[in-house]
């Protein structure tokens, strides 16, 4: 069974390394600020001891304040995973740069998130809409949306 | 290596051939007319070897029995095609278990599940690719008006928004009995068309698509 890592002590790893990186953390995940998430995420993925290497899933929250995107990360070799999270404001051009560099299988599902709730993922080479089509009005998943 | 015999032949030299020169000549004596040929049936009974019919009711039975399948199923209805081509409901019964890969060969569309917009325009193709005359059964609740997906932004609300449908089979999914009782209708609805298009009509046709 894959161990659930302590997004506390994660966090307290990340500090040390990049201090003022962490917005907040608890028991199941940890608040990346998104400015730092690139390099947090390469940290979490080449640390020895963490190696994060695989992505589980990317999926997005819509809070009406803010936007949450949620990254589950699983480290094959030492069967154990974490849960972060990075938030983005504003809903008109909301971003979060996007972490397909570092790990492929971010591709299609950063452009669902694109597609249905309207985030833009910075550095993503392709960033299309996947299920809907081009001209399509609005975001369907966002809480606003009729 | 020489064969010794102690027995005596049965037949004296040459007696065999003698009998088989003689067999020949005889049927040749018997063989110098020619056997009329059988053909007294000629004179008799020609009626009873032609059947009268009307060129609707051959035409239409040959399209009814043979109606081939587009394979364009895309969604959960189906596993509910798949029921139905199997060994149990065996729609070979009606001469269509051949499902088609290709449009062009195709003549019936059974429209299995929810059509999305961004896939209406591929299904909207290979209803044109399909020669005439074609039929469409829209097969379930997603085919005939959306079903539960009804009121979703992406989804088609019934396939006779892109495409018209010849018979409509309720059910999410339709059971195959349901389904076969479609095609039966389906059958029994070509059966009364006319082969002949109504000209005018037809040309009226062919301007607008």
């Amino acid at each position: 069974m894959t161990v659930a890592l302590s997004g506390k002590e994660i966090a307290s790893q990340i500090e040390e390394k990049f201090p003022d990186s962490i917005e907040e953390s608890s028991q199941e995940s940890l608040v990346v600020k998104s400015d730092s998430l690139l390099s947090v995420a390469a940290f979490l993925k080449d640390t020895g001891s963490l190696k994060f290497d695989y992505l589980n899933y990317i999926t997005a929250v819509d809070y009406y304040s803010y936007f949450e995107v949620l990254y589950q990360l699983t480290s094959l070799e030492h069967n154990h995973s974490v849960i972060i999270k990075t938030r983005c404001h504003g809903r008109e051009n909301p971003a979060v740069p996007s972490v397909i560099g570092l790990w492929q299988g971010a591709d299609f599902q950063e452009r669902e998130i694109y597609d249905l709730m309207g985030i833009n993922f910075t550095g993503h080479p392709n960033m299309k809409r996947l299920f809907l089509w081009e001209g399509f009005p609005g975001y369907p998943l966002r809480k606003d949306y009729l | 290596m020489e064969v010794s015999s102690d027995r005596e032949d049965i037949y004296t030299p040459g007696e065999l051939d003698r009998e088989e020169g003689q067999v020949i000549e005889e049927l040749k004596a018997k063989s110098q007319e020619a056997i009329p040929d059988p053909d007294e049936w000629l004179e008799e009974d020609l009626e009873r070897n032609i059947l009268l019919t009307s060129v609707d009711a051959i035409i239409n039975w040959a399209r009814r029995s043979s109606l081939w399948t587009a394979m364009c199923f895309p969604a959960c209805c189906a596993i509910e095609i798949m029921a139905v081509e199997g060994p149990r409901f065996d729609l070979s019964r009606f001469g269509m278990d051949i499902l088609r890969a290709s449009p062009r060969q195709a003549d019936l569309m059974i429209t299995a599940g929810t059509l999305t917009w961004k896939m209406a325009p591929n299904v909207l193709r290979i209803y044109n690719q399909m020669p005439e005359p074609k039929w469409v059964i829209a097969m379930g609740a997603c085919g005939i008006s959306g079903g539960i997906f009804r009121s979703s932004y992406n989804v088609v609300p019934g396939y006779n928004r892109i495409i018209p449908v010849d018979v409509y089979v309720p059910g999410c999914p339709p059971r195959p009995e349901a389904l076969i009782h479609g095609i039966r209708m389906l059958q029994r609805k070509i059966a009364g068309e006319p082969v002949l298009p109504d000209l005018p009509q037809f040309l009226q046709k062919g301007k607008q698509g």
